[in-house]
């Protein structure tokens, strides 16, 4: 499984501080994080570990067997999100 | 002030100043703070902005509380900075004053017809609909079966919402009590939403665009030529396309392929590429001119919609409301950047006219940087001008206070006598969720300064 996080994300990049595994992007100071509309979660490299979902001062993050049906959409845009530039280039820079 | 606890006034209680609030008491966690707001209630748009349909958001008010009001820092709720308390009295009683006042105006469009009845800001819409003392008096007519907004950005997405949901959905909310009343009574049926560039340049999230596309019995339409892009839109897109912007171009595609929903009770028709040229009416607004657009590439590269052609069309309708983006206003005795609407500043630190730091003075949100960026952004903006103050003080470069810390409670209480407590707002937010619980809602709003005073007063007694 992985976590997913929703359009009702408001870019508090509290979720970002928390993660152990640097999969959420984009991060403060990324090229493409002042234009972003919300973070995503890298789901290939996500850990099911929920501190981010602790984290999210408006629960923006879900499961993915546990997306609420208006959100169902999201998996698959955070999948998309790191199509072209995934978590391993975005962290090696 | 060697060895004294910091004392900082913030000057305003939205987004934008209770992050500064949370940052400060962070780096800073033996400093005295002071919330100033001009209204009875804190959390300025999270409360009176943000739409009553997107209730998960208003949690962060929980957030803002346990980080900043729950550790000490005090809310002083209506109380006017500039009105009721002077720049220079806060100067005498804060070692440092952030202001954090926003944008609290609307742009104009500065076309004829716009301030016709019948034509408004977006922004007096939300605040009316969210129970903002200052806007609950105001009358929409509701009565023709067209609107027009025009603008298509965040805060139009959230007044398209409101004028097409049906009110048994807007009742669920915490949407104000009188515009819940006018809504059912609404005979608007269509709204025409009025962008100037095309879909590649929509200022949309896509994750609102994505909504408005899935509204309970409202149907959405695109025009599958407006829908299709010009050759320099696309090569945009391909070359320069944020993630959002390749996504909205996919949303509306997808929604101009639809088949046309017929059996919808209302109807949102997304229109592109045109900008309306006069407001029309005898008295008050029958219709809107628009005139068609097309995309240009400038000598520098940015894109920017032209004016094509001749043609003019009437979009008749009885409301409009313009949502092209807001704008700060000038505060009393503070330096102001008259082009860029925002207090001139180096990393929050507010700056004389000629580019020296007036120490003491700071600012945060968007009247330090205009009116961009998500909620989300405060933080990041807050934490960087907090770094400063900080600095400031540790290097001891302010004058400090020189009055006595309990000398500001004093000028308040002989100003304000009114003024609204961190226990009057509990007694407020109190009597609105029980309220809410009452009648199966998250909250229902006081939406009067003369109800929200009274039901903070009944703490005070």
């Amino acid at each position: 499984m992985t976590y997913v996080i929703v359009g009702s994300c408001i870019k508090d990049d509290s979720c970002i501080e928390v993660c152990p595994v640097d999969c959420i992007h984009p991060k403060p100071g990324a090229p493409d994080f002042e234009t972003a509309e919300q973070l995503y979660i890298d789901p290939g490299v996500c850990i099911d570990c929920d501190a981010c979902v602790e984290a999210c001062p408006v629960d923006a993050i879900f499961p993915d067997f546990e997306l609420p049906e208006k959100y169902d959409y999201a998996l698959e845009l955070n999948g998309e999100f790191f199509a072209e530039l995934g978590t391993a280039e975005r962290t090696a820079a | 002030m060697a060895g004294e606890r910091p004392r900082v006034a913030i000057v305003g209680a939205g987004p934008a100043g209770a992050f500064a609030a949370a940052s400060i008491l962070r780096a800073r966690g033996d400093a005295d703070i002071d919330l100033f707001e001009r209204l009875p209630t804190p959390w300025g748009l999270l409360r009176g902005g943000v739409a009553p349909d997107h209730q998960e958001i208003k949690r962060l008010e929980d957030t803002f509380d346990r980080q900043t009001l729950r550790r000490g820092c005090r809310f002083l709720g209506n109380v006017e900075v500039g009105t009721d308390v002077s720049h220079a009295e806060l100067m005498e009683h804060y070692d440092a004053v952030v202001y954090a006042t926003g944008a609290q105006t609307d742009k104009s469009l500065g076309i004829p017809g716009e301030d016709l009845p019948g034509s408004w800001a977006a922004t007096s819409f939300v605040g009316w609909y969210n129970g903002h003392p200052d806007y609950r008096d105001l009358e929409f007519d509701l009565s023709a079966e067209r609107a027009v907004v025009i603008g298509n950005g965040n805060v139009a997405a959230d007044v398209i919402r409101i004028l097409t949901l049906g009110p048994d959905e807007l009742a669920q909310t915490d949407i104000a009590d009188h515009a819940l009343e006018a809504l059912r009574a609404s005979n608007v049926r269509e709204v025409v939403v009025l962008g100037r560039r095309g879909p590649a340049q929509a200022a949309f999230t896509s994750a609102e665009l994505r909504e408005l596309g899935r509204l309970d019995g409202v149907a959405l339409h695109v025009d599958p030529a407006d829908a299709e892009l010009d050759a320099v839109s696309r090569e945009w897109l391909a070359a320069d396309g944020t993630f959002t912007a390749r996504k909205n171009v996919e949303l509306l595609q997808a929604f101009a392929a639809r088949e046309p929903d017929t059996g919808a009770a209302r109807r949102i028709d997304l229109r592109f590429l045109c900008s309306p040229v006069e407001i029309r009416g005898e008295g008050r607004v029958e219709g809107v001119d628009v005139r068609r657009n097309a995309i240009v590439r400038e000598e520098d590269g940015t894109l920017r919609a032209r004016p094509v052609g001749d043609e003019v069309e009437t979009i008749a309708c009885g409301l409009v409301l313009r949502s092209v983006g807001y704008r700060a206003v000038p505060l009393p005795d503070v330096p102001f950047e008259e082009r860029r609407y925002v207090l001139p500043n180096e990393a929050g630190r507010v700056l004389t006219p000629d580019g020296r730091p007036l120490p003491g003075v700071y600012t945060v949100g968007w009247i330090k940087r205009g009116p961009t960026g998500i909620l989300g952004t405060n933080k990041r903006d807050a934490d960087e001008t907090v770094a400063a103050l900080v600095e400031d003080l540790a290097a001891g470069t302010l004058a400090g206070a020189r009055a006595p810390r309990e000398a500001i409670d004093a000028l308040l209480a002989e100003r304000r006598p009114d003024l609204v407590s961190g226990d009057g707002w509990r007694a407020i937010a109190g009597q609105e969720l029980e309220r809410g619980r009452a009648e199966g809602r998250p909250r229902v709003k006081l939406a009067s300064r003369a109800e929200l005073l009274d039901a903070a007063n009944a703490v005070r007694s």
